[in-house]
């Protein structure tokens, strides 16, 4: 099986590696490119762990083949903070609101949030419920991820104005 | 690594990919969302050696009205069916019926052929589709030809698509003016697969009895609920008639029974959704009239 040249853009930063394309995306960015933030766990599309943005909008990573991924551009949850020293308003309210306990989702779930509040900037809980539905959370009951996420939007639209 | 090796095409066009189908036979499976695909090769269930990846096909993803029929294109993604304010104007039961497919990160992949081929028994745009009178354009390299919904769904995953073939176009008629709408479905969660479903389109005649009806179940593929539609043809809408309605719908339904459900319990459910879809499509149609 041929393998293939994968480029592209993670995090504003250009990467590249070769490839089985069996190889799921989710794995390349994990073992070849060592962005391991992007978690794994049922690896059939059920939990969510892996969601990452592909031009802008959440996926599964484990349902894509890392060959699919060639020109695209990619975040994941290290690129979600400005900076190295500062938080991102959503990953500030998790940590306030008690929005994790094992963190074994979170990743997925924040770049959930992130797509959420981009589309929709100040969502009802009904429409925080409705997005992060496709991510499984076996510790906080959601509650506190509500919270996080309706306390989240607050903050960017204060920042904002 | 999950699935098993396989060879990876990527055409550009539609040309291209229908050359490397015939090529390929029933050896290829073409990639649209991968949202049903990847988990089944991710368990190898599914071992193709060679996937013919259509996300590069851009003539295959559109949604364009013509002559009042909505196409769509046979990897348009399904969030952007729910999102265009087209069909939500036009066909809101494909959109209602969307919104209930997965979460939005499958949606924001998956497309409308994709889960259409794929048939899934519990899967909405099937029993839309039916519900709604498309039809459907299968292309292969040699030969093109258009199949009604209802013809197109044979059993359990399985289609009348052949080796070779691809399902490039979806067609929707135009609505009748006034119709009402209504998709209903339980699942255990959100967002899980439906344990049962209907599709209702109730449209009124002059005097407020009922000029057309479509009702469609879940099913090992979508059932067209024949009986129930001719039985409400010219009757004024109550709670009664579509209480009977509904169970001659579904007196005889067939269901399957698996881990999540026993087939009593989904024809059951069916029943009490097949009432809900009508008497809810009859009220919009009924609140319709009203505004005209």
């Amino acid at each position: 099986m041929s393998n293939r040249q994968v480029r592209l853009t993670i995090n504003g930063r250009q990467y590249s590696g070769t490839v089985e394309p069996r190889k799921l995306l989710s794995d390349f960015l994990r073992d070849d490119l060592g962005l391991t933030g992007t978690h794994v766990g049922c690896e059939h599309g059920v939990c969510g762990a892996c969601t990452i943005l592909l031009n802008g909008e959440s996926v599964r990573s484990c349902l894509l083949f890392a060959v699919q991924a060639n020109g695209a551009d990619l975040k994941t949850v290290e690129g979600i903070a400005p900076n190295a020293s500062e938080l991102h308003p959503l990953q500030e309210k998790f940590w306030e609101h008690h929005g994790l306990q094992c963190g074994f989702c979170t990743p997925g779930i924040l770049l959930t949030a992130e797509a959420l509040l981009k589309e929709i900037p100040n969502p009802s809980e009904d429409e925080i419920r409705e997005w992060i539905s496709g991510n499984l959370c076996r510790c906080t009951g959601y509650q506190n991820i509500v919270t996080a996420i309706q306390e989240a939007a607050k903050t960017m639209h204060n920042r904002r104005s | 690594m999950k699935p098993a090796s396989f060879e990876y095409h990527d055409p550009a066009t539609i040309d291209e990919a229908l050359d490397l189908m015939s090529r390929f036979g029933d050896r290829a499976r073409p990639l649209a969302g991968g949202q049903s695909l990847v988990p089944l090769m991710n368990f190898r269930l599914l071992r193709p050696a060679h996937l013919i990846d259509l996300n590069g096909v851009s003539e295959l993803n559109y949604l364009k009205l013509e002559n009042e029929a909505l196409r769509i294109g046979a990897t348009t993604r399904q969030r952007e069916l729910e999102k265009s304010n087209v069909v939500a104007r036009n066909w809101p039961l494909l959109r209602d019926a969307t919104s209930f497919i997965g979460h939005i990160q499958i949606r924001n992949r998956g497309t409308v052929g994709g889960s259409l081929a794929h048939a899934f028994p519990s899967a909405e745009l099937p029993v839309a589709t039916v519900t709604l009178d498309a039809s459907f354009v299968l292309q292969s390299k040699s030969k093109q030809r258009t199949v009604c919904a209802e013809d197109f769904f044979l059993s359990y995953m399985t289609t009348v698509l052949e080796a070779g073939e691809l399902l490039t176009e979806i067609v929707v008629p135009a609505p009748a003016p006034g119709s009402g709408w209504s998709y209903q479905e339980v699942s255990r969660r959100h967002g899980d697969f439906a344990l049962a479903g209907a599709a209702s389109v109730v449209v009124l005649d002059a005097n407020g009895n009922i000029g057309n009806a479509r009702l469609t179940l879940t099913g090992t593929t979508p059932i067209r609920a024949r009986n129930a539609e001719e039985f409400l043809l010219g009757q004024k809408p109550s709670q009664s008639l579509f209480n009977d309605a509904a169970r001659r719908a579904t007196e005889n339904l067939e269901q399957d029974s698996d881990i999540h459900a026993s087939a009593e319990y989904r024809r059951s459910v069916c029943e009490v959704l097949a009432r809900r879809a009508l008497t809810q499509a009859a009220e919009r149609a009924t609140a319709q009239e009203t505004i005209r």
